[in-house]
């Protein structure tokens, strides 16, 4: 049994030292908001925060998440920056498909949470880890300055 | 407009009670009347299909005043779940805020009015039910007013239907407490449908209504579905197209913890496991020999050559006119050029996936797909099943772009066979590696075309050889896809193009060469080839004529008027002809496809050969645009998608095998190469068109025209990769 902090909550859960943190959320804790896109940090959908960095967790151990607090798509409700980038992607109406954007809004709140105003280069920079086959790059883009905007 | 039903002769529509109270509307073609796809009719329209309309409804209110809209199209990203709804709230004067949508079954109610087989697909959704879902919420709306009149005791004249309620003077009732009364009434004979000068809903920029469940992570995929005793698998597939399984050893698989079984089915081997990473492991520890089988040595530049030298010799005749040779003679200038287009994978977010649970009589299957119809269909054929006995349920697509629409069913059929050998209920789980490597790709295309034009510089000859695989051979679509041998979506864009038709002397010639690749149709289908080399041929002639290429366009389609239209807005909008920032350079494209006209211009740079697309223009003239702002999504949709492949992507073979793996080389646009996008819609009162995939044929031209006219160079064959470095 390995003992993993998600969404601020102790859970012991029985999983291989070698199994990734997404197929934990998912097939184990039946957390689903978090999506497998590629299974090679390819592609960001699976992006979850480790001690507030956005990480892939389609890659990264189980075990190198103990004693440290994973935070998903579920939780942003209650994280102010989180709140603002859902807001935003609201306001903005985003979404296509959907399923790059739990990956997406995890990876927007990570970037606000540690730079409150960023360039649209920045948002290149930071976000250029997520795809979304439907394209919705510029909401995207418009969506992370607007969150910005609110938070200032 | 005054669209009275005729119940009689078109329509079935029946109004019932339901057990748990409320109002449904049931909405049916039967089936005699109903245009039905060749091979599907004798599985889906026979008696059974006849008995209507339960539980066929398309609308249920709720004693709650809960409005259920069931969709008979998926949702994969083009807001069909709002779109569609908002055809019946119109109707029904409805409070938007009551609204819920659920994906219909799997059920001949809900085939295509025009396919003629449940799918979703050819940018089709809205303009095929812009009459039936109306109809079904004015009809409904004609039912709560009688309702409303017995129950108030005033004439059903004076009472008006708003927001939900029925009103009349000072008294009003809701709409669900209208509910079960109207389900008692009879339905009536005819309805009126709103003038659109009278519309509150259609045309207004309307919210996604499952925006908040795609934001919040609890929207439902097909890969998130979970009940007690679902099992993972994963399947070990043929390195080669059409190999099978000579042996396997399955013991050190077996011995991973969390795997349960290992199962051979016609497309391999499946490890079945508690979960995916089990699974996972199962299945790389597994050991397959293959027969390899006939396209063991498939390598697409071979191929290329194959198709190179196929164009040299006469193919079937797609269109025809006048006399090309004693034409010829009388051309000043001959243009020639020979265009490139790679196979392509869709690669949606969500890899493919299937839940199937099968019991003794009956099978329960969870997926996204675009296509329920022949979905069912396979898995019934395959368990011996009556098809109303495999109950679809279909839940968001993760992406679609045609390959959640197999007429070969390919990853239902596999699902259903896994759940087969195993005993259980099976979600099978395809890898990215799966997909990318997993065929149903947009054929590679390669085209020649030989272009004699007159003194002016317009053409007088078009000779124009296309080679390519035939996507609807072998479907249930060919019966009226593929006429004299000519598959029409090969050609879609070149035989039926405006500037080949406008040629008084042209012949445009079909090889359809078998290769052993399964493709599929790929967002906008013919047209994702066809326009780019339309488009850039254009582009020549008008740089061999000395022409500014917006001018020379607007003289080839003067009679078009719906392409000049999108031509002159965009343009407008673009500044054609304005100057630009110093080195970045403009392009143009315009295509019809799905009934829409789309232009697309693109403003480029291009720095020691290196691409940078700085902005794209792009106006659209596809008739009523019924939710302007999902339009607009759905053009930064196809030129995010489109430009993706032209820049980067492309499937290859070597030694029978695909080359590429996953997104580190299979390349699709990211954030930082997507370019500021504006979109313009042509205010138009013509023909409704598609908007899902008529973005995307123009994007690529556009690019390689602005590319031209910044180095001089022109792209002819894609991906541009780096071809300019």
């Amino acid at each position: 049994m390995i003992t993993l902090n998600i969404n601020n909550q102790d859970v012991q859960i029985d999983a291989p030292e070698d199994m990734p943190i997404l197929w934990a959320l998912r097939d184990v804790m039946h957390l689903t908001g978090t999506k497998f896109g590629c299974g090679m940090a390819q592609c960001g959908a699976c992006t979850v925060h480790l001690d507030g960095q956005a990480i892939r967790s389609c890659l990264t151990p189980v075990t190198a998440a103990v004693g440290k607090k994973i935070t998903t798509i579920e939780h942003m409700q209650n994280d102010k920056v989180g709140q603002a980038v859902q807001a935003a992607w609201s306001s903005v109406d985003v979404v296509q498909c959907g399923y790059c954007q739990s990956g997406q809004i995890m990876a927007a709140t990570a970037l606000l949470s540690s730079n409150q105003k960023p360039t649209d280069e920045e948002i290149d920079a930071a976000m250029s880890g997520n795809i979304c086959r439907c394209g919705t790059y510029p909401r995207i883009r418009a969506a992370i300055h607007e969150a910005a905007n609110k938070l200032a | 407009m005054n669209l009275p039903l005729n119940i009689s002769r078109r329509t079935f529509i029946k109004a019932t009670a339901l057990a748990v109270g409320g109002l449904v509307i049931a909405f049916s073609i039967p089936n005699a009347k109903r245009f039905v796809l060749p091979g599907i009719s004798d599985a889906n329209a026979g008696e059974e299909g006849k008995k209507l309309p339960t539980p066929n409804a398309y609308l249920h209110i709720g004693t709650d005043n809960t409005i259920t809209v069931m969709l008979a199209h998926s949702e994969m990203g083009q807001s069909i779940w709002t779109t569609l709804p908002m055809l019946i709230a119109e109707e029904l004067d409805a409070d938007w805020s009551k609204i819920k949508v659920v994906h219909a079954p799997a059920a001949p109610a809900y085939i295509h009015t025009a396919y003629g087989i449940q799918i979703t697909g050819g940018s089709s959704t809205t303009w095929s039910e812009f009459d039936r879902y109306r109809q079904a919420g004015a009809l409904t709306r004609a039912l709560l007013v009688s309702a409303a009149a017995q129950q108030l005791g005033v004439a059903a004249e004076s009472i008006k239907t708003e927001n939900g309620f029925a009103i009349s003077g000072d008294k009003k009732v809701s709409y669900g407490d209208l509910a079960e009364a109207a389900a008692k009434l009879e339905t009536p004979k005819a309805v009126t449908l709103k003038e659109p000068k009278d519309w509150k809903i259609i045309g207004k920029a309307t919210k996604r209504l499952d925006g908040p469940e795609k934001i919040n992570g609890t929207a439902i995929f097909g890969q998130d579905i979970h009940f007690d005793g679902l099992m993972t698998a994963m399947v070990a597939r043929s390195p080669v197209f059409g190999g099978s399984v000579k042996s396997f050893d399955a013991s050190a698989a077996k011995k991973i913890k969390g795997v349960h079984q290992v199962v051979q089915v016609p497309t391999g081997v499946a490890v079945i496991a508690d979960n995916y990473w089990a699974a996972k492991k199962g299945r790389d520890a597994l050991k397959v020999e293959w027969n390899l089988g006939p396209n063991a040595g498939l390598d697409s530049k071979a191929l290329l050559n194959e198709y190179r030298k196929m164009a040299t010799t006469q193919g079937l005749t797609a269109a025809k006119a006048g006399d090309l040779k004693t034409a010829a003679s009388k051309a000043k200038k001959t243009i020639e050029a020979e265009y490139v287009l790679p196979y392509l994978a869709h690669s949606p977010m969500e890899p493919l996936n299937c839940s199937v649970k099968i019991t003794k009589d009956a099978c329960e299957i969870w997926t996204g797909t675009q296509m329920q119809g022949t979905d069912q269909l396979a898995a019934a054929k395959i368990l011996g099943l009556k098809p109303e006995q495999v109950k679809i349920n279909t839940l968001f697509l993760g992406g679609g772009f045609g390959r959640r629409a197999n007429p070969a069913a390919d990853f239902v059929s596999e699902a259903v066979q896994v759940a087969k050998a195993a005993g259980v209920p099976v979600k099978t789980v395809w890898s990215r590696e799966d997909d990318v490597k997993g065929g149903y790709y947009r054929p590679m295309y390669l085209h020649q075309v030989k272009v004699g034009v007159d003194a002016k510089g317009l053409p007088i000859t078009w000779e124009h050889t296309a080679v390519g695989q035939s996507i609807i051979l072998g479907t249930p679509f060919e019966a009226f896809l593929i006429k004299d041998g000519i598959d029409a979506t090969s050609v879609e864009g070149v035989a039926d193009s405006p500037y080949v038709k406008g040629t008084p002397n042209h012949l445009v010639s079909l090889h359809t060469p078998k290769t052993g690749v399964p493709i599929l149709w790929w967002r906008s289908v013919g047209h994702s080839h066809s326009a780019f080399v339309m488009e850039s041929l254009i582009d020549e002639l008008a740089h061999a004529a000395g022409k500014d290429s917006l001018d020379y366009r607007r003289e080839l389609l003067k009679d078009h008027p719906r392409h000049l239209a999108a031509l002159n807005l965009a343009a407008e909008k673009a500044g054609w002809g304005k100057t630009l920032p110093k080195g970045v350079f403009r392009g143009i494209a315009v295509h019809e496809s799905f009934g829409s006209f789309v232009t697309q211009v693109a403003e480029v740079s291009v720095d020691k050969g290196v691409v940078k697309v700085h902005r794209m223009v792009c106006a659209i003239d596809c008739g009523l645009a019924v939710n302007p702002d999902s339009l607009k999504a759905q053009m930064e949709s196809s030129i995010s998608f489109g430009l993706g492949a032209a820049m980067q992507s492309e499937i290859t073979f070597k030694n029978g095998r695909v080359e590429q793996s996953n997104f580190h080389d299979y390349k699709v646009m990211r954030m930082a190469d997507m370019p500021k996008v504006e979109v313009y819609i042509v205010q138009s009162a013509e023909k409704m068109g598609g908007v899902g995939e008529p973005g995307l044929p123009p994007v690529a031209p556009a690019v390689t025209n602005a590319i031209f006219a910044a180095t001089g160079k022109r792209i002819r064959t894609l991906p541009i990769g780096d071809q300019l470095v």
